[in-house]
């Protein structure tokens, strides 16, 4: 359900809260947005866009916090699983690409 | 894990579910036409089957092919007709004049033809102004010229107005085959080699870009182009070519999934292989559409033999429609007769062919 | 960052199954709630990374599935009238009411258009002011914002001529009924991303206390199912029962607060029939009185249509993860995709369509209708 896809906006325009809009770029298509549920929103924005709403604004920060977290967590399995296998003495975990 | 875990998990005690990405389609019994019949899907087929097979049954019916190849004396005729009622009839990258012809040729140089003459029909609906038919007909006539066929006959009928939507185009094509020339789903075997002519989905999603409703803004343009230069040059390079489709209505997964029916296959492709441009992708993630069914008009799939790959793939890459041809799949060993999209995780699933016409999503 | 992209990198998918692969030391069913969700696990063929331990059953979250044919069957009455221009998101066009679809409406004459956004058919009722413009507001609570909105667009304008015909359902009242099940087999649940963008995950919280049920808020890309999962499994094999947000980018835990004031302007909420389920308490949206006005089925007198689901379903057990769906006997002798008795058999995302066409792929013939 709830098809919602990021898209960066490249211009707002109105002001009026129920009709304020963007133009938001998807891969580089232009599709009009309204910003009403996120005012705060302004041009180089990424927004949530559901049915033609923007939902919110996207978090870049928390985005980049999630993909190191899960780096970290593999880096760190990565250098368990050499300890381990230095101490079995052979190389066991085979791991493909 | 490997691809190979993957691929044998998939195969062994959890159940593999093959679902159809788009959300709902039954395929109903339907006693009216309705607009998925026309959408080049499980409808359309089955629209086929019920009404017209029956009908003219024939052996050159049974290929489902998009044209036929005939005997004439002691030559081979290539014959294919197409109707166009594309909406709107001018498009970013072409008009509804230039599909009609390089449709119709494109169908014939897949039968392995070269093509010769086309007829023209004309459906015009009362009003239509006459500079619009002028300008699709000098359309047709750059293609024509630029292929190197003749229109040598036609016909024009006027509709009352609101009967008809301006224009529609029926085109009929002819072409030679060369003898001993044989390009079928019935010569595809284990081992041959898929090859993508050209980037993914770009007709449909100009098309769509225009349509009221959906429209947006973009600087795509329909990939509307004649192929039979490509094709002749393939033959020219001596690339042995098994079959050739053209990846129109339905997109290149339906192309693909119903060569693979006929000639009793199972076809692996990847779906990193071929190119999508940043704005068709971003449309389709838009409007929850999937790029391998969405209509092309100058792209096709040709089947060939895994000594000719760089042969075949220099020759596409050496025409303007060809730029970003790429191998994209191969041949199993045949224990079904599908098609399956290898992912770049390691898994891989079953395409189908969709009920009627994808359409925009919420879900 | 594309927030697309990154999220459906090969290594970081293959690496958070292994993950998952290594940690869970127990059987754990979990169910992603969303349809979403699972056309997500389907189109990257996410549970063949999966180890046999873990078990994914699909949930409730296709509101296609879930609209009740009653709601079907009053579309088809109001698109067939003459001075009616019926607008939809493309989904609901081919759902089968009791008489056909809307796709049949249109062969038939009816003049249904589909839209992109609720707003668009705003658009159509300004520019067709001699018909009379209806719109089918289906859909969770992703989509009420954007349906509310086209509401308040057209009152504020004071279009006479726009009406809606409304059937919103609330994901935390279906979790709720299937977690209550006494023989509920769903033990940790990845809620809906896009849901809580909206109204945040709060809601979930006593849900998880009392139910003692993980909760994983989850996105849509394969890394943030995976990591959705993985989530779920260490709860579970640590015995905690908690709401984790793992969708931050886009979800925060009091949801949107414009959207949510939107949405109780105008929407209040109702007991709403779920296709398959049943009826569930407080599960939907219904306009407010004052909106009275813009409702369809008032304007157009299809209060009273109605239509009775075949009891012969199972489908309610199905989506509760009860039943699988070739234990139904009706499965695949009298219920096809193709002639569906529930909902579960109507979406391509449905478990018993899904199961369809899994079982005639592999026995052939033989469960053939």
């Amino acid at each position: 359900m709830c098809l919602g896809v990021p898209g960066q906006i490249v211009e707002t325009k109105g002001e009026e809260a129920l009709f304020r809009g963007a133009r938001v770029s998807f891969g580089g298509i232009l599709k009009d947005v309204s910003l009403a549920c996120v005012p705060e929103a302004s041009v180089g924005d990424w927004v949530l866009v559901h049915a033609g709403l923007a939902l919110t604004v996207l978090d870049e920060q928390d985005a980049r916090q999630q993909l190191d977290d899960l780096r970290r967590m593999i880096e760190l399995e990565d250098e368990l699983s050499d300890e381990l296998s230095d101490e079995l003495g052979e190389g066991e975990q085979e791991r493909g690409a | 894990m490997s691809g190979n875990d993957a691929g044998g998990k998939d195969t062994g005690g959890k159940a593999r579910l093959d679902v159809q990405l788009s959300c709902p389609a039954p395929v109903g019994t339907r006693d009216r036409v309705v607009l998925g019949h026309g959408g080049g899907g499980l409808m359309t087929n089955r629209l086929i089957e019920d009404v017209f097979l029956g009908a003219f049954d024939n052996p050159w019916l049974g290929t489902r092919h998009d044209g036929a190849v005939v005997p004439l004396g002691t030559a081979r005729l290539a014959i294919s007709t197409d109707s166009y009622v594309v909406s709107p009839m001018f498009f970013p990258g072409g008009d509804i004049g230039k599909l009609a012809l390089c449709g119709t040729v494109n169908d014939v140089a897949m039968c392995g033809a070269r093509p010769l003459y086309v007829s023209a029909g004309f459906i015009l609906e009362e009003g239509t102004p006459i500079e619009a038919l002028r300008r699709v007909v000098s359309s047709m006539q750059a293609v024509a010229r630029e292929v190197g066929v003749q229109v040598v006959t036609g016909d024009t009928k006027v509709v009352e107005r609101g009967r008809g939507d301006q224009i529609y185009i029926n085109t009929t094509g002819v072409g030679l085959v060369e003898a001993g020339r044989q390009v079928a789903p019935n010569r595809v075997r284990e081992g041959d080699v898929v090859l993508l002519s050209g980037d993914v989905g770009r007709h449909g999603i100009a098309v769509m870009s225009a349509r009221e409703g959906v429209a947006f803004e973009t600087t795509i343009e329909s990939d509307c182009a004649p192929l039979a230069s490509m094709v002749q040059g393939l033959f020219d390079a001596g690339v042995d070519v098994r079959c050739l489709r053209d990846c129109t209505r339905g997109g290149v997964a339906s192309a693909l999934v119903e060569i693979a029916e006929v000639a009793r296959v199972e076809v692996e492709i990847r779906d990193d292989a071929w190119v999508v441009e940043a704005e068709v992708l971003g449309a389709c993630e838009l409007f929850g559409l999937d790029p391998l069914f969405i209509a092309n008009e100058g792209c096709l799939v040709a089947f060939v033999a895994p000594e000719d790959v760089a042969k075949a793939l220099a020759v596409m890459r050496a025409d303007p429609a060809g730029r970003h041809a790429r191998e994209v799949g191969r041949v199993m060993k045949a224990e079904r007769a599908e098609v399956r999209l290898r992912s770049s995780l390691g898994t891989s699933r079953v395409i189908e062919l969709l009920s009627g016409e994808q359409l925009p999503r919420i879900c | 960052m594309k927030f697309v992209r990154e999220f459906r990198d090969g290594e970081a998918t293959q690496r958070c199954a292994e993950t998952i692969a290594r940690e869970a030391r127990h059987h754990w069913t979990i169910m992603e709630v969303c349809g979403g969700q699972t056309h997500s696990i389907m189109r990257f063929g996410l549970d063949a990374l999966l180890p046999p331990a873990v078990e994914l059953v699909h949930g409730p979250g296709c509101p296609v599935c879930v609209t009740p044919l009653e709601l079907i069957d009053k579309a088809l009455v109001v698109a067939s009238r003459d001075d009616v221009i019926f607008c939809s998101f493309g989904d609901m066009l081919r759902v089968p009411g009791s008489d056909g679809d809307l796709f049949t409406a249109r062969a038939r004459g009816a003049d249904v258009r589909i839209v992109y956004a609720p707003t668009d058919a705003v658009a159509v009722a300004h520019k067709n002011p001699d018909k009379q413009v209806v719109f089918f507001a289906v859909g969770f609570e992703t989509t009420a914002p954007a349906n509310a909105l086209a509401l308040l667009q057209a009152h504020t304008a004071g279009l006479t001529n726009f009406s809606m015909l409304v059937s919103h359902v609330l994901v935390p009242p279906a979790v709720a009924a299937i977690a209550r099940s006494p023989t509920c087999r769903v033990q940790g649940l990845l809620a809906a991303g896009h849901v809580c963008t909206v109204m945040g995950y709060a809601e979930y919280e006593p849900l998880a206390a009392q139910y003692r049920l993980p909760i994983v808020v989850t996105g849509f890309e394969p890394v943030d199912i995976l990591s959705g999962i993985l989530a779920c499994i260490r709860q579970l094999e640590q015995g905690q029962f908690v709401v984790e947000n793992g969708y931050g980018r886009a979800v925060r835990r009091e949801g949107n607060a414009h959207a949510r004031a939107m949405i109780e302007e105008v929407f209040e909420v109702t007991d709403r029939v779920w296709r398959g389920i049943g009826v569930i308490a407080e599960s939907g949206y219904r306009l407010r009185a004052k909106y009275a006005a813009f409702d369809a089925e008032v304007r157009f007198s299809v209060e009273d249509v109605g239509a009775r689901e075949s009891t012969a379903c199972r489908s309610g057990l199905v989506l509760q993860g009860l039943i699988k769906p070739n234990e139904c006997s009706e499965f695949a002798v009298r219920c096809t995709p193709e002639n569906p008795l529930g909902a579960t058999m109507v979406s391509s995302e449905g478990a018993c369509a899904a199961y369809h066409r899994y079982r005639r792929r592999a026995m052939g013939r033989e469960v053939d209708a």
